[in-house]
């Protein structure tokens, strides 16, 4: 399974979108980008938080202590996985698109489990999903 | 595809879903494929075959109020209910039911920490608390208590105690369902039920006192299928003063035998904490010399063993010195439990006493390589697994004698097993002359044996489940019995138990058949079958 799979409008593609809709509609474009920005902040911000409180960080994190190979679960799978390509450090990455994020938060991924809705609700996933792909340029 | 429960008719199920959505809104029934997959037990080692159990839908109260509608409307519509708390009892069989079909009652969103006492040093929780949760809670109030912890921190303080789960702190506290005081209890009936001191409306020490008057019924309610807990109780460890601890390793293989007896004695005294046994050679038990050395006929001798590990230059065996307490006080008894293992086996070494003081830093407990003996849940066990080629994994948890005979008989029992059935060492599987017991039970030693699962190797899962009987028949015919296991190998283990006829079982049958007639609470959990579905029995 790869991002290849899904596809989707990463945070810069909205944007774009909301703002070249105002333009088409003739309004000044500026408030509603401004207005879609200050959601997207927002929600990336909720979505910081959520990452903490859900557990994601608990596994997805920066290693800890000083112990020579004491990683956390996820940064050390996927330094399994992509080695020094990408970040091993989910928060770190720039190429995550919110769709993906969403698909392995429901599907799981090897030693991953999925999780259930009781756990993270569509709304939260969605913010956590904005706050991972902030980082990621609109394709 | 959905399986209903065994005898249920469509109609009848889908008149119980309306209600269900009626009774707490249709957005915390789940019955779509897409939601219901959710509930699927990652780690089983049946995972895509016709004896995976699966839930036909699931429900999710916010309280103790819908969890009674949820029960009366499943009573009238004989629908099975199987409760979770979290969901997250990896290797013992996640949130998936023991009978296919079954709803799972997920109850994560009553995830209320009532309350924490740090001057009465109790907590009372809610099932979708994590551990994790109640740590944050604790510390974002500056409460001076610890919670005790199992290794994966995201799972519930109630769902672990009434799976028997265990932790790492001293004595009792690591003991979850030994250190709780009183619950909750939605029966099957739909009635509430609240047990020791909570039993009196207006009491004042639920967290407390945990007998109240009468009849102790509490233990039906763990591994068992009388009742919905809905709160629980837990004494809390006051945060110590300070933390010490060092490791002890001793050279020859029948040092264990000295080891463990001394290690008992400063545990059950209450000098010392959870000793943790290891072995500084456990890293060779893949190498081919040694496996051909235990391999051999009548295995490996200790001298050949003391020979193997002298050529490597490492000991033989290790256990961790931990204390809690004051400063002063930890100190001399680590001097007094140097001074009692000395004496016993004079080439003990100790390694330099490490020590903590509380409150501390964040920061500072990171340092620190094993934070759930401090009380610090985490989800760092899971690195190993994570970079081992399984989907997971289950445990094979049997209980032996806390002492080193019984270690050594395990050993070999136990290789024996996994020798016929061809097991080799890998990151997740094997037994050797290096393997220890878990000492996650304060006053026993549990000896564990984690398997992998795969999501893509049918063969592979059905030799892990030969073997896993193999393993709770042969424990059985030498007097060991699992403490936990998942739900497929429930009815094998309750079945071990089988002192006068399986008198324990029958007994808890009969009441199972008087409390729940409609037999709708978690049929066969703990090999507990109501009298509706006792042919599903395995």
């Amino acid at each position: 399974m790869s991002a290849a799979v899904v596809s989707g409008h990463g945070r810069g593609g909205s944007v774009a979108l909301v703002v070249l809709a105002a333009a088409a509609l003739g309004v000044v474009a500026a408030p509603p980008a401004r207005a879609a920005e200050a959601h997207d902040a927002a929600l990336i911000a909720r979505g910081e938080q959520l990452y903490v409180l859900k557990a994601c960080a608990a596994c997805h994190g920066p290693n800890v202590g000083p112990a020579p190979g004491r990683q956390l679960p996820g940064t050390a799978g996927l330094r399994k996985r992509y080695g020094t390509a990408k970040p091993a450090v989910l928060a770190e990455r720039t190429d995550l698109d919110a769709a993906y994020v969403k698909l392995i938060v429901r599907k799981g991924l090897n030693f991953m489990p999925y999780f259930r809705k009781t756990e993270v609700s569509d709304a939260d996933l969605e913010a956590i999903a904005a706050y991972l792909a902030r980082n990621t340029q609109a394709h | 595809m959905k399986v209903l429960p065994p005898g249920v008719k469509p109609a009848d199920f889908e008149a119980a879903l309306g209600e269900f959505r009626a009774a707490i809104g249709a957005d915390w029934v789940f019955s779509a494929d897409e939601d219901v997959e959710l509930y699927r037990d990652q780690f089983s080692p049946s995972w895509g075959e016709e004896d995976e159990r699966r839930a036909s839908a699931a429900v999710a109260p916010a309280s103790v109020e819908e969890v009674q509608a949820i029960v009366r409307i499943a009573n009238r519509h004989r629908i099975p209910l199987f409760p979770i708390s979290t969901g997250r009892n990896f290797g013992y069989g996640g949130p998936a039911p023991n009978l296919s079909g079954t709803v799972v009652i997920d109850l994560k969103r009553m995830n209320r920490v009532i309350e924490v006492d740090d001057k009465r040093h109790f907590c009372i929780v809610e099932p979708g608390v994590s551990y994790l949760d109640l740590y944050r809670h604790i510390q974002e109030r500056g409460l001076k208590v610890w919670i005790d912890c199992p290794d994966p921190g995201w799972g519930s303080p109630v769902g672990n105690a009434l799976d028997h789960g265990v932790g790492y702190t001293p004595g009792i506290h690591r003991d979850h369902f030994g250190a709780h005081c009183g619950m909750e209890v939605v029966l099957a009936n739909g009635e509430v039920m609240r047990t020791g001191m909570g039993a009196m409306p207006g009491s004042k020490t639920w967290g407390e006192y945990r007998y109240g008057y009468g009849p102790y019924v509490d233990g039906l309610f763990a591994q068992g299928n009388f009742g919905i807990v809905t709160k629980m109780g837990f004494w809390l460890m006051p945060e110590p003063e300070a933390y010490l601890t060092s490791t002890v390793t001793v050279p020859r293989h029948d040092d264990l035998h000295a080891l463990i007896e001394e290690m008992n004695y400063l545990e059950h005294v209450g000098v010392c904490g959870d000793p943790s046994y290891a072995s500084p050679m456990g890293r060779y038990q893949r190498d081919p010399e040694l496996v051909a050395m235990w391999k051999k006929p009548g295995r490996a001798s200790a001298q050949e063993l003391d020979a193997f590990a002298a050529s490597k230059g490492l000991p033989s065996w290790s256990a961790r010195l931990q204390f809690y307490g004051s400063a002063a006080g930890i100190a001399a008894d680590f001097d007094y439990a140097k001074a009692r293992l000395r004496a016993r086996i004079p080439a003990a070494q100790f390694t330099p006493a490490e020590t903590i003081r509380f409150p501390a830093s964040d920061a500072e407990k990171d340092r620190f390589d094993r934070k759930v003996a401090i009380g610090v849940p985490s989800l760092e066990v899971f690195t190993g697994m994570a970079l081992a080629d399984a989907a997971g994994h289950v445990y094979f948890t049997s209980v032996i004698p806390k002492s080193a005979e019984a270690v050594f008989e395990a050993q070999r029992v136990y290789s024996d097993v996994y020798d016929e059935a061809g097991v080799q060492f890998s990151g997740l599987a094997g037994v050797g002359p290096y393997s220890l017991p878990a000492t996650w039970a304060y006053h026993t030693f549990i000896f564990r044996m984690p398997l992998p699962t795969f999501h893509d190797d049918v063969a592979a899962n059905r030799k892990v489940r030969g073997i896993i009987h193999k393993l709770v028949e042969v424990a059985a015919a030498h007097g060991w019995g699992e403490y936990r296991t998942p739900a497929m190998f429930q009815d094998a283990v309750a079945k071990a138990y089988s002192f006068n006829n399986n008198a324990l079982l029958h007994f808890c049958e009969q009441i199972k058949d008087a409390v729940d007639p409609n037999g709708i609470l978690a049929p066969g959990r703990g090999g507990v079958w109501p009298k509706r579905f006792r042919k599903e029995r395995k």
